[in-house]
């Protein structure tokens, strides 16, 4: 790639942009799906409202801010319990019911996210003004911005790269050597066996959600000031946290990683060569191609929780 | 003098690993048509991976299965029953929505029963009928109106072997067809293998009741941790000291 | 301490026992009895159109009946064949650009255009669709699902077809009586002749494919191929569904790829019944017009769909129709334990 792009020192410059904002962009989809993936990776939930989630947090904390004027942390601890709650709000109302049966699990969640943004989008009703509009920023956490000999990139998206790392590491940590995060990788890898060890299927579920809305709030958190905060991206994360778990595969944190990288760069790339439209194509294009050529994942690890095909 | 009979299945040096254990290592053996052979050995010896990597239901690591001059490993295992091996399930698989006679209108409509049907082709549910008196489902009972679902165990087994008469066979792979009957059930059973054999049918039977086995099997083979450890007629393995240390364990000084 | 309990009994109704297997019809009362529910789908479906008020309402049922060629292509592929698929949108897509595209590019007419989108579309879907069948159950439903996603951002980033505008005007049916009794009557040919078809050698195959594909591979048959034939036929009434649509509405755009003609035909199989092919079909009759009334309230009527789903599968999963044949064939009173 580098080569191509290498026609003068500009280019030059451009190559390595390309590859530090790649590498942002794959921090981003990481941290979209990590809280999708940890759901479905231990409870066998696709729990499709984590768009949604993810979406809500942004307003909730937008309000608090800007509406209740809450100090910046206490408006994040606030917005991320509440998002939690909501997350095992909608498994223990809902997805409980339908727990088991795979197309209703999605469709519902689905239902769920729909009926979430676009009740958020809605105005009219009972006054509601509805959120849309770019009026709604969340403040970044870092303001400034780096120098470097390469390339200038602004602190919140090194932030972000922090952010998804620590997540990354703690999530990691938390599986391997905390009681609770042993009992939930339990579950996951065979959910029979950890029921007769007495380990409570529905009690397990609830804390995979509050741990993967917390997660999808954190993501937003730190992603969202880059931007605005709008309902059309909670379909957008959604998908591309999708794309990642199906091209990563289950069970390894590695595969996420590696397959977010991948796919920020390649997104990247993308963006430069023939626009952002294309994006979608090639995101789309790769969970298609991904699940019928290779449905465990180029990195699957846990081959027992994909059924045989 | 007896005719040299030719080898209708050649098996040769099948491997199959899974994650570290290995189910089948090296085995090779011969049927020779029109013969009846047993497979023996005790759990987890690799007979159903045996009986699964000779249909194409999973593929060998190594090796090469030969039925008549065709390489069977690689083909899918539809191909494989297409060119008359069919087997039987050892769990069986019978379709429990559809009554009994209806199970058998999956076989006679594949391919092979269809080149087989000639002008009787028409009447399926007539030809599902006569299988299964064949099998031993009385008629008169209206036993092959009775939904799958509603059959005790005996009769399902039989359904299984009708299932791989419908497709006119030259080799049939019984995977423990005896198993989870009861004696009168399995008395029952011997001669309708006898029948399959008298029909010009070559059979493999995987079987863990010997005695029964022994009746119809003209030549047994072993397995022990996927390997072939005895072949012969039945009475010879079954004094082979390594075949006994299998089954019954060491005998230790107290 | 003995508490007196009451169970349900259900006893088939005399008629039913004399008729069912067709041994000996004694009374034209029995005739009538067999012959009722099927002449009541066939008239019902065929005399709505006449009784309904007005222009509004007879869209909103030609559209009821692009969703019950919808609903009943989902239940037969889930139900009769073992295949989930989700993919209701990408398919009336297909049909609908094809016709659309063919009418508004080369101007043939809708007496071309619709067969052609029908079968070419089937044969695309189908082909598309191929290499994804031996994909488990949960597979199989998100790689359809993805789709109309998928090609929706295909056509935006393409530009192509007209992009976000669509293309129009398509040309529409001389005549709106035309275009209504074209959908209910290929809807009622499409019920009885799946239903026709399943019973069928090659509907038992489905059925053996759908409870058991192992025995029916080792039955020497080739499954991809089955289920192709069978994803062919489902495909084939949503393409014709969505060259119906393009017509009706005189326009082919990326509305053809909405989520409601992936999410409503499940909300009106479960809804209706299924299993039991005209069950979708009247669950899709009721949705459709709700959803018509909601109309305010945008795309929370995919809402609507799935608290219908939910409710259903959680407090009546044998549906509408099931339901009532049950009411119909058998009578029940409780009885003291």
């Amino acid at each position: 790639m580098a080569s191509k792009l290498d026609r003068g020192p500009i280019e030059e410059v451009a190559a390595v942009d390309i590859l530090i904002y790649g590498i942002v962009n794959g921090m981003t989809f990481a941290l979209f799906a990590v809280g999708f993936s940890f759901v479905y990776g231990i409870s066998r939930l696709p729990n499709f409202a984590h768009g949604a989630l993810y979406v809500v947090t942004g307003f909730i904390a937008w309000t608090f801010i800007n509406s209740a004027g809450l100090p910046f942390w206490l408006s994040i601890i606030l917005s991320l319990i509440i998002v939690s709650l909501a997350g095992v709000a909608i498994y223990q109302f809902v997805m409980i019911r339908v727990r088991g049966m795979p197309i209703s699990e999605i469709i519902v969640s689905f239902g769920i996210a729909l009926a979430i943004l676009e009740g958020l989008r809605l105005q009219g009703i009972g006054g509601f003004k509805g959120f849309i509009g770019p009026g709604y920023v969340l403040p970044r956490f870092i303001d400034g911005v780096v120098d470097t000999p390469w390339v200038t990139i602004d602190l919140q998206r090194l932030f972000i790269i922090a952010v998804g790392l620590f997540i990354m590491g703690f999530m990691w940590l938390f599986t391997h050597y905390h009681k609770m995060g042993l009992a939930l990788r339990a579950m996951a890898q065979n959910e029979r066996a950890a029921l007769m060890l007495g380990i409570n299927s529905d009690r397990m579920a609830n804390i995979s959600l509050a741990i993967g809305s917390a997660l999808a709030g954190l993501a937003a958190i730190a992603i969202m000031p880059l931007g605005n905060i709008n309902c059309e991206s909670g379909y957008d994360v959604l998908t591309k946290a999708i794309a990642v778990c199906v091209i990563g595969g289950l069970g390894s944190w590695g595969g996420t990683i590696l397959a977010a990288l991948t796919l920020g760069l390649a997104t990247t790339i993308m963006s430069v060569l023939g626009g952002t439209m294309w994006n979608n194509v090639l995101v789309f294009g790769l969970i298609i191609f991904i699940l019928i050529v290779r449905p465990s994942g180029l990195f699957g690890q846990q081959k027992e929780l994909e059924e045989r095909v | 003098m007896e005719e040299e009979k030719e080898p209708i299945i050649k098996v040769r040096n099948i491997s199959k690993t899974f994650g570290g254990v290995k189910a089948l290592n090296n085995v090779s053996f011969d049927l020779l048509e029109g013969e009846v052979m047993g497979v023996i050995g005790p759990n987890g010896s690799g007979k159903t991976t045996l009986v699964n990597t000779i249909t194409g239901f999973q593929k060998p690591d190594s090796g090469e299965v030969f039925f008549r001059d065709v390489k069977l490993t690689g083909l899918p295992p539809y191909k494989i029953a297409d060119l008359g091996v069919a087997r039987t399930f050892q769990i069986v698989r019978p379709y429990l929505s559809l009554k009994s006679y209806k199970n058998l209108i999956v076989p006679l409509w594949s391919p092979r029963a269809r080149r087989f049907a000639g002008s009787r082709g028409g009447d399926r549910d007539a030809v599902a009928i006569d299988l299964l008196e064949e099998v031993g489902f009385e008629r008169d009972a209206y036993v092959p109106y009775k939904l799958a679902s509603a059959l005790p165990l005996g009769y399902l087994k039989r359904l299984e072997l009708a299932r791989c008469l419908a497709l006119r066979p030259e080799v049939i792979i019984c995977d423990e067809v005896f198993s989870g009957l009861s004696m009168s059930e399995i008395a029952s059973m011997v001669p309708l293998v006898e029948n399959l054999r008298i029909k010009g049918a070559s059979i493999i039977m995987v079987e863990h009741r010997l005695r029964e086995l022994f009746r119809v099997a003209d030549k047994v083979i072993m397995l022990d941790f996927g390997e072939k450890i005895a072949e012969g007629e039945p009475e010879e393995v079954m004094q082979d000291p390594r075949v006994k240390r299998a089954y019954l364990g060491e005998e230790i000084e107290l | 301490m003995a508490k007196e309990e009451r169970r349900k009994e259900r006893l088939d109704r005399g008629i039913k026992a004399r008729t069912d297997g067709l041994y000996a019809i004694q009374s034209w009362r029995e005739v009538g009895y067999l012959v009722a529910p099927r002449a009541g789908l066939i008239l019902g479906l065929l005399i709505l159109p006449l009784i309904l008020p007005g222009l509004y309402w007879q869209r909103v049922l030609a559209l009821a009946g692009v969703y019950a060629l919808l609903a009943l292509s989902f239940d037969f592929l889930a139900e009769r064949v073992g295949l989930v698929c989700i993919g209701g949108a990408f398919v009336i897509g297909v049909g609908g650009y094809i016709a659309g595209g063919l009418n508004y590019y080369f101007a043939l007419s809708p007496a071309l255009t619709i067969p052609i989108a029908t079968f070419g579309g089937a044969l695309i879907c189908t082909l598309l669709w191929l290499p994804c069948l031996p994909l488990r159950g949960i597979y199989f439903a998100v790689v359809t699902f993805m789709f109309p996603f998928l090609t929706q951002s295909i056509i935006l980033a393409g530009g192509l077809l007209g992009s976000t505008e669509g293309l129009s005007p398509v040309a529409g049916f001389p005549n709106i009586w035309v275009g209504i009794y074209l959908i209910m009557v290929i809807v009622l040919l499409s019920i009885f002749g799946l239903r026709r078809l399943c019973g069928e050698d090659i509907g038992i195959v489905f059925a053996g494919v759908k409870d058991n594909d192992q025995a029916v591979l080792a039955s020497g048959i080739n499954i991809t191929r089955v289920k192709v034939y069978a994803l062919f036929i489902a495909t084939a009434m949503g393409c014709f569904g969505g060259a119906f649509i393009a017509h009706f509405s005189g326009f082919a755009g990326l509305s053809l790829f909405a989520v409601d003609f992936s999410i409503m035909p499940i909300a009106a199989c479960i809804m209706g019944g299924p299993g039991t092919m005209a069950g979708p079909v009247l669950g899709a009759f009721i949705l459709a017009p709700l959803s018509e009334l909601l109309r305010g309230l945008g795309q929370l009527r995919v809402v609507l769909y799935c608290a219908v789903l939910v409710g259903f599968i959680l407090f009546k999963p044998e549906g509408l129709l099931n339901w009532a044949a049950r009411k119909y064939h058998q009578f029940e009173h409780w009885v003291k334990v």
